[in-house]
């Protein structure tokens, strides 16, 4: 096989630039849908995980030992076999199980226990004692949530999601592979199933790069709002 | 002001059993005044003090504050009585996320005071205790006691008409323990406050409070009277107590 100079390999990739660009805007779709999920649906689990343990604020052994075991059971799915098996699923909710959109279903779907996981930890950090004295105070439930809970475990739930970012950063390669396309399907593609080794390398570093913008910008903001 | 009717309260122990913290008790504190809860470690002081705003519910018996049966209302009304309840405690319980002036500003706005309102007797109260010049602080950067004061603030900032102080002084060095029964006096004698006072020492209740209650195994053994800095007692756990301090 002849030899790849690096100016090829550059010129071969910089060739695939309107398709990288478009890999990025699908990983983007797919996280940006599957974080939403987690946040707005695992966040309230995890909340509601929490408030319901021993000697919490809404304590009952029978909901949260149901809770627990099913964020347990959905995590414990290697995520190749939870995507093929929602495939049903996600033919109802998309009409289609190719595309970013249509990945995103299964992701959503392992990203909600996870984070729901992640934010019960997060708030077993704050002391007992800090929700008690807001319940002296006669501070509601909805109050306490809102104005302690999750504000003492701000830095912590802002570390939590820059975990799930990451983890599914990497979970959107593994949907790419049947047809959600992104980067990490880019990578694969063309880089594995087509020999062009150059475009899988740049693919791999272009993840590796954002993976530390991510984490970068989750210790900042971490950081900055951790008061402690 | 304050009356506790045959209190029972029990907890179930981790062998199964059942543990009586408060056996029975009736207690009644006045208006006005600075009432000590003093015994042992175990002895049921902080049950006892918790039942005061149902932070415990009583197994049986009334806890009366204000005229209020709290035990019969609803989980509305309780929190609307609370408000109505200061509590300081031990490991003080400050937000670590806001600041001095935000955490004395919780309880108000839970109450749905205004902006200016808040703004002002915040101001107020963080001047009664001495850390008008550490509002924009948060809790990390106070020494103990300063994290007390704005403990006894917080309390202090609904204009409550009873505070409970859950061994206020414990987790302090002795010279910062006196300046924080100095302050609480303060605001009793300026503002008529009932406060009740938990503690294992003695020295607290000869330094502020105008009568105790001694308690051993869930139950008021005797009630001191203090006058001039001097207990009366006449139980042999009071003057033990009284002799170690």
């Amino acid at each position: 096989m002849e030899e790849l100079t690096f100016a090829q390999a550059l010129s071969n990739v910089l060739e695939m630039s309107p398709e990288i660009w478009q890999a990025c805007l699908e990983t983007a779709l797919m996280l940006a849908i599957g974080l939403s999920a987690a946040i707005f649906l695992g966040g309230p689990l995890g909340v509601l995980l929490y408030l319901t343990r021993p000697g919490q604020l809404f304590a009952h052994r029978a909901v949260n030992g149901v809770l627990d075991w099913l964020v347990n059971l959905v995590r414990s799915f290697p995520f190749i076999i939870l995507m093929v098996s929602l495939v049903p699923l996600t033919r109802v909710l998309v009409g289609s199980t190719i595309g970013p959109v249509a990945a995103a279903v299964p992701l959503s779907f392992a990203a909600i226990p996870y984070f729901a996981r992640l934010v019960e930890q997060t708030l077993r950090e704050i002391p007992r004692g800090v929700v008690e004295a807001a319940e002296a105070m006669g501070a509601s439930p909805a109050q306490i949530i809102c104005k302690v809970l999750i504000n003492e475990a701000r830095a912590g739930l802002i570390s939590s999601l820059t975990i799930l970012t990451i983890s599914f950063l990497s979970y959107s390669a593994v949907a790419g592979v049947v047809g959600g396309g992104g980067i990490g399907d880019l990578a694969i593609r063309y880089g594995y199933y087509r020999f062009q080794t150059e475009v899988m390398v740049a693919m791999v570093l272009l993840l590796v790069v954002i993976v530390q913008i991510i984490q970068l910008v989750g210790n900042r903001l971490a950081a900055r709002l951790d008061k402690r | 002001m304050i009356h506790l009717k045959n209190v029972h309260k029990r907890f179930k122990k981790p062998d199964g059993g059942w543990f009586d913290a408060v056996r029975d008790t009736t207690l009644h504190i006045k208006e006005g005044e600075i009432f000590g809860l003093i015994g042992f470690s175990g002895a049921g002081k902080s049950t006892l003090l918790r039942l005061i705003n149902l932070l415990e519910r009583p197994d049986s018996g009334e806890v009366n504050v204000d005229g209020q049966d709290l035990t019969v209302l609803s989980a509305r009304e309780l929190r609307r009585a609370r408000q109505n309840i200061g509590m300081v405690f031990q490991q003080f319980n400050l937000m670590a996320n806001r600041t001095v002036a935000d955490n004395v500003a919780f309880p108000l706005e839970i109450a749905g005071w205004s902006r200016a309102e808040i703004e002002r007797r915040v101001a107020e109260c963080l001047d009664i205790v001495g850390l008008a010049d550490r509002a924009g602080h948060y809790p990390a950067q106070l020494s103990g006691g300063q994290k007390q004061r704005v403990g006894i603030a917080r309390a202090l900032a609904p204009r409550p008409h009873v505070i409970l102080a859950d061994e206020p002084t414990s987790a302090l060095d002795p010279k910062t323990t006196q300046s924080i029964l100095d302050c609480l006096q303060d605001i009793n004698a300026r503002f008529g406050v009932t406060v009740v006072i938990v503690t294992h020492e003695m020295h607290v209740v000869r330094s502020i409070c105008h009568r105790a209650a001694l308690l051993n195994a869930g139950e008021v053994v005797e009630t001191l009277l203090v006058d001039n800095k001097t207990v009366a007692a006449t139980s042999e756990l009071a003057k033990s107590l009284l002799e170690a301090a």
